[in-house]
């Protein structure tokens, strides 16, 4: 089965020199900021249900959504909205993982815009900061979570089974690095992620206490019948393009030959919790954890591992050149990281950062300088002008998959091939009478009495090549209604 | 020089050439990554004043 993915981040935010700082009404305002190609909507909840478990019983949220009135369809098929108290980005949905690495960072520049309008409204002095990261190294997490429509045929347990070792693994090719600990996890000076410390179920349908390595959460925004949309919650958010495209295809790649039954064995951890956290405090990567057939193995070793099944599987079943090149890519960066992971500073985020300090401690610096702990929250500023990671990639420090022209105009228009090319059009073409939405369906205000939901149920239709005409052709919602054969 | 020690040289001229590539290569490597005064001057322009107040005042909500 085709893969669809799709990522969404929440951003931490802050108001400095705001003496009433409300981290909820900020977020608001920042959303409602954006100007770019967008629509105002009802998100609309009446197909969701975020409290239903993968694991096949119900959890009861009723009332416990509060989606707040700020919410925005943006003319890529994103929607922009207010999470709890943070500003959140989901991005459209993306027939690949080099579409979702692009989209991903179309997040970057909406949130940039958003923010520096938004500094135009705030009182003298106070400054409007966004960042794209997962911790405020005060104990408090808030997510990057990656999205991978998979087939319902896969039974819960094995992917608990076999996934539960590649998600603790490759924590080295998706960790955004972090200086101390958090959550009363063993001191670290930097780690190589910002969520793991965070981590401390194997299973469960928690995103916010006790966050699972594997999360149930089973709401398909699909067909429910065919569909799970797996909701990995354990991945930082990245800024490096390579990073991010590495995280999404090789674990697009791993699903799809799970779902094929294509892995001889399953690398299973005897303690995921446990090595989930060592994992991310071993710079070195050089040590071992128990698995439950005996034998133990390192993160890089389980990777390669992986890689060399995948490669094998990839080789059989696929010739797609974005197969190819997240191969290419994760075999450079394990052989990298094998023989010196400051070889990985143009790629990984963690490296890159730890660079910026490691300069400032070689000239003196000690590693509780608050110069460093600056670093470490500037590194994912999202203005152009603040962020170090920009810093760093404007002076070509780090390698690019994507131009700021290609970034800009993903800000704008949607991926051509998924269901999120009807939302993007629908809203930029029709604006205020798309009255609501919801990732499958579009309700219209089709006349001065009807509403008109649309459903889309299925992520992979509504292209650009199913539906471009129709809409091109229609200049009312009337007759676009009329074209689907509605009424 | 009998034949046994000229491959003996001929083998360490070989390996000291593989070695002389192998620092080649990581030099040039350090040189990609290396943070030099000039990038990290330019680091220190933008970084945040009142580096303390900023760090500590960061506090968010846990989300998700």
């Amino acid at each position: 089965m085709a893969t669809v993915i799709g990522t969404e981040t929440e951003f931490g935010i802050s108001i400095r020199n705001s003496p009433d700082f409300n981290p909820a009404l900020a977020s608001g305002l920042v959303i409602n900021c954006y100007r770019g190609e967008g629509t105002r909507v009802q998100w609309s909840y009446e197909e969701e249900s975020p409290g239903r478990d993968l694991r096949g019983f119900g959890v009861d949220t009723s009332g416990d959504y509060d989606s707040g009135v700020v919410n925005v369809v943006l003319g890529n098929g994103a929607r922009l909205y207010v999470d709890h108290a943070h500003p959140e980005y989901s991005g459209p949905e993306c027939a690949d993982a080099l579409s979702a690495a692009l989209y991903d960072k179309a997040g970057e520049f909406v949130m940039a815009e958003a923010a520096a309008n938004a500094g135009l409204l705030v009182r003298p002095g106070e400054i409007v900061s966004i960042y794209k990261n997962n911790s405020d190294n005060k104990g408090n997490s808030y997510g990057a979570h990656e999205n991978y429509l998979i087939s319902r045929l896969i039974p819960f347990g094995q992917i608990v089974d076999y996934l539960t070792g590649f998600l603790v693994s490759r924590q080295p090719l998706t960790g955004a690095g972090k200086l101390g600990s958090e959550n009363e996890r063993p001191e670290a000076t930097y780690q190589i992620t910002q969520r793991a410390d965070f981590f401390e179920e194997r299973v469960g349908l928690e995103t916010t206490l006790k966050r699972p390595i594997i999360n149930t959460r089973d709401e398909p925004h699909g067909d429910a019948e065919k569909y799970r949309r797996l909701h990995v919650i354990i991945g930082d958010a990245t800024l490096s393009e390579v990073q991010t495209f590495v995280k999404l295809g090789t674990t697009a790649l791993f699903l799809a030959a799970l779902e094929d039954g294509f892995f001889p064995e399953a690398l299973e951890l005897e303690d995921p919790v446990t090595a989930c956290w060592q994992v991310s405090h071993d710079l070195d990567m050089t040590r071992s954890y128990a698995l439950v057939d005996g034998s133990s193995m390192t993160a890089l070793q389980m990777q390669n591992r992986y890689y060399e099944w995948l490669a094998k599987y990839a080789e059989q079943t696929t010739d797609n050149p974005v197969t190819e090149q997240v191969l290419v890519e994760w075999r450079g960066l394990l052989d990298d990281l094998e023989v010196d992971p400051s070889r990985t500073a143009d790629r990984l985020d963690w490296v890159a950062k730890r660079s910026l300090m490691e300069a400032y401690v070689d000239r003196g610096a000690a590693w509780d300088d608050p110069r460093l702990a600056v670093i470490n929250l500037q590194y994912h500023d999202v203005a152009s002008d603040k962020s170090l990671f920009r810093k760093l990639q404007d002076r070509g420090r780090i390698r690019r998959l994507f131009t700021d022209d290609q970034v800009r105009a993903a800000a704008a228009q949607p991926p051509e091939d998924t269901r999120a090319y009807f939302r993007g059009r629908c809203v930029t073409k029709y604006g205020e009478k798309v009255v609501a939405a919801n990732w499958d369906s579009l309700v219209f205000d089709a006349s001065e009495t009807h509403l008109k939901r649309v459903p889309m149920m299925e992520p992979l239709l509504g292209t650009k090549e199913l539906v471009s005409e129709l809409i091109d052709t229609s200049d009312t919602v009337q007759e676009l209604l009329q074209g689907l054969g509605g009424h | 020089m009998s034949e046994q020690e000229q491959q003996r040289a001929r083998r360490s001229s070989e390996e000291a050439a593989v070695e002389a590539d192998a620092v080649e290569v990581d030099a040039a490597a350090r040189e990609s990554v290396e943070i030099t005064d000039e990038l990290l001057d330019e680091i220190d322009s933008v970084l945040e004043e009142n580096a303390e107040e900023m760090v500590k005042n960061y506090v968010q909500k846990g989300g998700e």
